[in-house]
């Protein structure tokens, strides 16, 4: 062998020593880029979004004093349903647009029907367009918040309870509410650990 | 200690001389050149024509991911590491690398690596087939079972490249000869320390996104899935925060082979040594921060959009300097063409091309029309076959004679440089075209349109695969026989590696040389 | 090879790869270059890849110039003696700042085409174009009206492994659909891409849109088109076998011609649930099965009913024959195994007439009609 002294091999294993940290720290940073891009998305909108910390803490007695400030604009909503992975249900909105006034609380139902022959456990995924609309849409209840466990056949008016900020850029005239349901059975997402944190503030919001 | 080795298998297994390892890195990426030229030949061969006549759409995708895979993982970085170890050590005057027996680890998890990876081909569901990159969820829920051992293939890669990448950093920060400087390492010492930093820094970003995935597909948890709060963009950012500082550690130790290779051949010393250093720090740093470029259409915000644009072309200033540096290294020399100078300097037209697509791309606007389609793919092509791979090609020609105390067939190396450079461009040109027209990459079949120049580059792809197998032919030719190599080599070059004998003994520099 | 000789070789070979490059430039309309847009925006982008283009040429031809001339007069056999300067921090200095300023350049009208593009408001019609693995369903959000695109049968048959028949012969061979989306000229038209499975991305060259698809999350984007025609698209995102096999196209028209497109489109929507009702002939059924099965079914269980590889025959099948008649329409509307559930792209109507084509075709003859109110889901 014809590595050198011991001084040597000694600042090969500081080297070494430090190199290896920097490895471990990168490997913690590239799971930390989960929270970090959820944070990030949640503050510029991106994807869509929801920002969930404005569920339940939003005060739609002070929203309805807003409302006549903001007579004279009005924001059309759409709504949108798609199913993943061919998920065997019907699911639509009951009301294909509304128009508001931006602080005025409104409520709108979507309809679900299982048409499979099982019970299923869907989770509902809301996504907004234009993205940077999303965190001044304001859901007050949404069927989204918990997974929705449906009999075979069975059928369901769910309602969504929403408000539009004062604050949406004064650019964005219509905006897009999209939601995806997807069986959980199916998306592997038996452990729902990030589900857990949406029910969490679900029921900061009772 | 005398030039002493053991013999046989045991040599090759055991061993922990950095030029053995040097050997079997380089032998090793050569082979997975060959496997992943021959998926190439298949995908050429499909799509020679316009209609399925070779093989089923999901073995065509198989085949694009593996060569993608083989190319980048097998061929490429081994071969760069196995420069390194042959190069390094001897060009800082030291005598073996920092850590030599990690150093053997860190060979030898390869062949298995590999050899994994392969095998996911012949297991039931097919290998993967969702393209190198592997974006969720098609890796993920919609994955063939043999995506696991794919996965578990990519852990062994990264810990053989962190592996190596830390003995890299040790032996150049702690075994340099006395008076050997930083700021005198050659160039190719130079960019392997920024390589081996940014491997050290991007490898465990990789290990963790195919971690997440591995969790996503068999333990419930859903990092990449919409249905549990996660997200499948979130994949492609993990991806790409790794992947573009990889692109940059398969073409630094590039441009350290070609700042070698220009400045003996010119007889004049290297234009601009110190900005040749900053700028390849200065591509490094740049490389963590541009990776959204990759995916100018998932949706992002328009400021988002604007940021990676303007970050992404800014990486044209350091990578115009260095061109601009090696014309004027060759401007006023007294130059020669032998082999390893007809690819140094065929690196330098081509890989500036693949530079300019490279500008094209990185604005936003305009990538929405060229984002996956063949443009991209001739861009990268250009990057890594005419850029990474020739300078590899180079490399060899430039240091073969020293490997093996003979000269390499000059003749042969010419002949093998022609038909390589012109049925490269035949090969990758004209896929520009189809880009721009509109042709989708990963695609198995296409509208008639595209027929013409897809004929040409199949053409093209095997004349450029059969003149590699006339490289194998005139490296096993050196190693027989030939004739004699001087210590030199060539017109005077500069470094330690030129003063020791041809061949280079089992072990060099056991007394420190003193630099002056 | 004498050293002259190689730099001759040298020369000649970047003169052909520049006039490799050039005609790029030059024939827009030759298939070499961008292909040009039918927006406004889109010409943006054209004019702005133009402009980058010349730039990069022009740096190209300098830049490679003063090589070339360097590989030719530098050399050593014409007797030089090699300079001996290798830094100067001025030239240094200068060669680091042009490039700089040129990507000012580039990026003023970079930015100004970028929030063009982005700016979607004010539409006039939305369409949600949902990727599936492997064809489009797009969805009219302000009409109602939704259908599935699927590459054209003529294409379809000639892609296949070995079909035997020539592409060639396929008039926009893997580049047109059964239902291509309608849309009329000079309006803007917001697209929504979603996903109902893994990632796809809806582009159309012409309309200089190209929007990825992602599960679970809507992206957007749009176009006006200037100009009426038809204009071929694919998917340009990996998403499975057959990505390279599902095509987007487009109809541009004038409005009158586009209400009269909309109004169809809703009277063939209220038809079939009105056929939903009725009681069909089997000669009705097995036609309109046919056409169901071929859309839907064939890929697998193949145009004889006899399947291949993993898929199961349907000539002579349990299922198809002896079997109840409402296991069979269970099955094809939750699926089994591989077999995708078709419960909702099927309608009533298409379900009861491609259970009475398979229990009757291929020699399975067993005389059964099958009629849509049987079909209850
Ligand atoms: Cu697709």
């Amino acid at each position: 062998m014809s590595t050198g002294n011991n001084s040597q091999l000694e600042s090969n294993q500081r080297v070494t020593r430090f190199l290896l940290v920097v490895v471990v720290v990168m490997f913690c940073f590239g799971f930390a880029l989960a929270p970090m891009y959820e944070a990030l998305c949640k503050a510029f909108g991106i994807n869509g979004r929801f920002v969930e910390i404005e569920q339940g803490v939003y005060d739609a007695d002070k929203a309805m004093q807003q409302v006549k400030a903001d007579r004279d604009r009005q924001v059309t909503v759409q709504f949108t349903a798609s199913r993943n992975q061919n998920l065997q249900w019907e699911f639509r909105p009951m009301e294909t647009s509304v128009v508001v006034y931006p602080g005025e609380v409104r409520e709108v139902k979507y309809y679900a029907k299982n048409l499979t022959g099982k019970t299923v456990v869907a989770q509902a995924v809301p996504s907004v367009s234009p993205g940077q609309a999303a965190k001044y849409f304001n859901k007050i209840e949404c069927f989204c918040f918990t997974q929705q466990t449906f009999k075979p056949g069975e059928a369901k008016e769910m309602p969504l309870r929403f408000v539009v900020d004062g604050k949406l850029p004064k650019k964005i005239s219509t905006l897009t509410l999209a939601y995806t349901f997807f069986d959980t059975d199916q998306a592997g997402t038996k452990s729902k650990a990030q589900v857990d944190t949406v029910l969490r503030v679900a029921h900061n919001a009772k | 200690m005398s030039d002493h080795k053991p013999t046989g298998i045991k040599r090759w297994l055991f061993t922990t001389n950095h030029k053995d390892i040097g050997t079997l890195y380089l032998w090793f990426a050569f082979t997975m050149f060959l496997v992943g030229g021959a998926m190439a030949m298949i995908i050429r061969a499909e799509l020679m024509q316009p209609g399925m006549q070779v093989v089923d759409p999901l073995f065509f995708n198989s085949m694009t991911t593996m060569h993608g895979l083989i190319m980048v993982f097998g061929a490429v970085m081994p071969a760069m590491v196995g420069f390194a170890n042959w190069m390094v050590p001897m060009m800082i005057g030291a005598p073996d690398m920092a850590l030599p027996r990690m150093n053997n680890w860190s060979f030898w998890i390869l062949p298995f690596a590999g050899t994994m990876l392969v095998s996911t081909l012949f297991m039931e569901g097919g290998g993967p087939a969702f393209g190198w990159t592997f974006y969720a969820p098609l890796s993920t829920t919609f994955a063939p079972k043999s995506t696991d051992f794919f996965i578990f293939a990519v852990h062994m890669l990264g810990f053989s490249s962190i592996m190596g990448a830390i003995n890299i950093i040790a032996t150049i920060l702690n075994m340099r000869a006395p008076g050997m400087t930083l700021m005198k390492m050659p160039l190719f010492v130079w960019t392997w320390l920024i390589t081996a930093f940014l491997l050290i820094a991007v490898m465990p970003v990789l290990a963790g996104a195919v971690t997440m995935m591995l969790t996503d597909r068999n333990f419930g948890t859903s990092f990449f899935s919409a249905a549990g709060g996660g997200d499948p963009v979130l994949f492609q950012h993990v991806f790409w925060f790794f992947g573009h500082p990889e692109v940059y550690i398969m073409i630094l130790p590039a441009f350290g082979i070609v700042s070698q290779i220009i400045p003996t051949f010119a007889r004049k010393q290297l234009f601009g040594y110190a900005s040749m250093v900053y700028a390849t720090a200065a591509i490094a740093f740049l490389s963590f921060i541009v990776w959204a470029h990759h995916m100018f259409t998932v949706g992002m915000p328009v400021a988002a959009e604007l940021y990676f644009t303007y970050a992404t072309v800014m990486i044209a200033v350091p990578t115009a300097v260095k061109v601009f540096n090696w014309t004027a290294t060759m401007w006023k020399g007294a130059m020669t063409f032998e082999t390893p100078m007809l690819w140094a300097v065929a690196f330098v037209f081509l890989f500036t091309i693949g530079g300019f697509t490279g500008l094209m791309l990185g604005v936003a606007p305009a990538d929405f029309q060229y984002h996956d389609t063949y443009f991209v793919v001739a861009h990268f092509h250009y990057v890594l076959v005419t850029g990474a791979v020739f300078a590899i090609i180079a490399g060899v020609y430039y240091w073969l004679p020293k490997w093996t105390g003979n000269m390499y067939d000059e003749k042969l190396g010419k002949l093998h440089f022609w038909l390589s450079t012109i049925s490269v461009n035949v090969l990758f040109f004209p896929q520009h075209f189809l880009g721009l027209a509109g042709m989708p990459r990963r695609i198995p079949d296409y509208a008639i349109q595209f027929a013409e120049f897809n004929f040409m580059s199949s053409l093209g792809g095997f004349a450029f695969g059969l003149s590699q197998l006339l490289f194998l032919f005139i490296v096993i030719k050196c190693i027989k026989g030939g004739e004699k190599a001087t210590d030199k080599v060539w017109d005077n070059p500069e470094g330690l590696e030129w003063t020791v004998p041809s061949p280079a003994p089992y072990h060099t520099f056991e007394t420190a040389p003193q630099i002056k | 090879m004498s050293a002259s000789k190689t730099m001759k070789k040298i020369g000649s070979l970047l003169c052909a790869g520049l006039v490799m490059l050039l005609p790029a430039t030059v024939f827009a309309d030759y298939k070499l270059n961008m292909t040009p847009s039918v927006t406004a925006v889109g010409q943006d982008i054209y004019n702005l890849h133009m402009i980058i283009l010349w730039i990069v040429t022009i740096v190209g031809i300098l830049v490679f110039g003063v090589i070339i001339y360097s590989l030719i007069n530098h050399r050593k056999s014409k007797g030089v003696t090699p300079a001996t300067f290798h830094e100067s921090a001025t030239v240094e200095f200068v060669w680091t700042v042009i490039p700089f300023i040129i990507l000012v350049i580039i990026a003023v009208p970079a930015t100004k085409t970028l929030l063009a593009i982005e700016d979607t408001s004010k539409s006039d019609i939305t369409i949600k174009a949902t990727g599936w693995q492997w064809k489009w369903e797009y969805e009219y959000l302000d009409s109602g009206v939704r259908f599935f695109s699927n590459l054209d049968k003529a294409s379809n048959e000639a892609r296949q492994v070995k079909s035997g028949k020539d592409p060639r012969k396929v008039e926009n061979y893997l580049l047109d659909v059964d239902n291509p989306i309608v849309v009329p000229v000079n309006k803007k038209v917001r697209i929504l891409t979603t996903s109902n499975d893994v990632i796809h991305a809806w582009w159309v060259p012409e309309l200089a849109v190209k929007r990825d698809a992602i599960p679970g999350f809507i992206n957007e984007s749009w176009f006006k088109a200037e100009k009426t025609g038809t204009y071929r698209g694919q998917c340009a995102e990996l998403c499975g076998k057959d990505h390279g096999f599902m095509p987007i196209v487009v109809n541009v028209v004038s409005d009158s011609e586009y209400s009269d497109w909309l109004a169809k489109q809703k009277k063939a929507a209220a038809d079939a649930d009105a056929g939903a009702g009725k009681t069909w002939s089997k000669a009705d059924l097995m036609a309109r099965g046919k056409e169901v099965y071929e859309k839907n079914c064939q890929a697998c269980h193949m145009a004889n009913g006899e399947g291949g590889g993993p898929f199961p025959a349907l000539k002579g099948s349990k299922v198809a024959t002896t079997g109840p008649v409402a296991a069979h329409i269970d099955l094809v509307l939750k699926g089994k195994g591989m077999m995708p559930p078709f419960g909702t792209q099927l309608n009533a109507v298409d379900t009861a007439a491609v259970v009475t084509f398979e229990r009757n075709a291929f020699g399975n003859n067993t005389g059964d009609v099958v009629q849509p109110s049987q079909v209850s889901k």
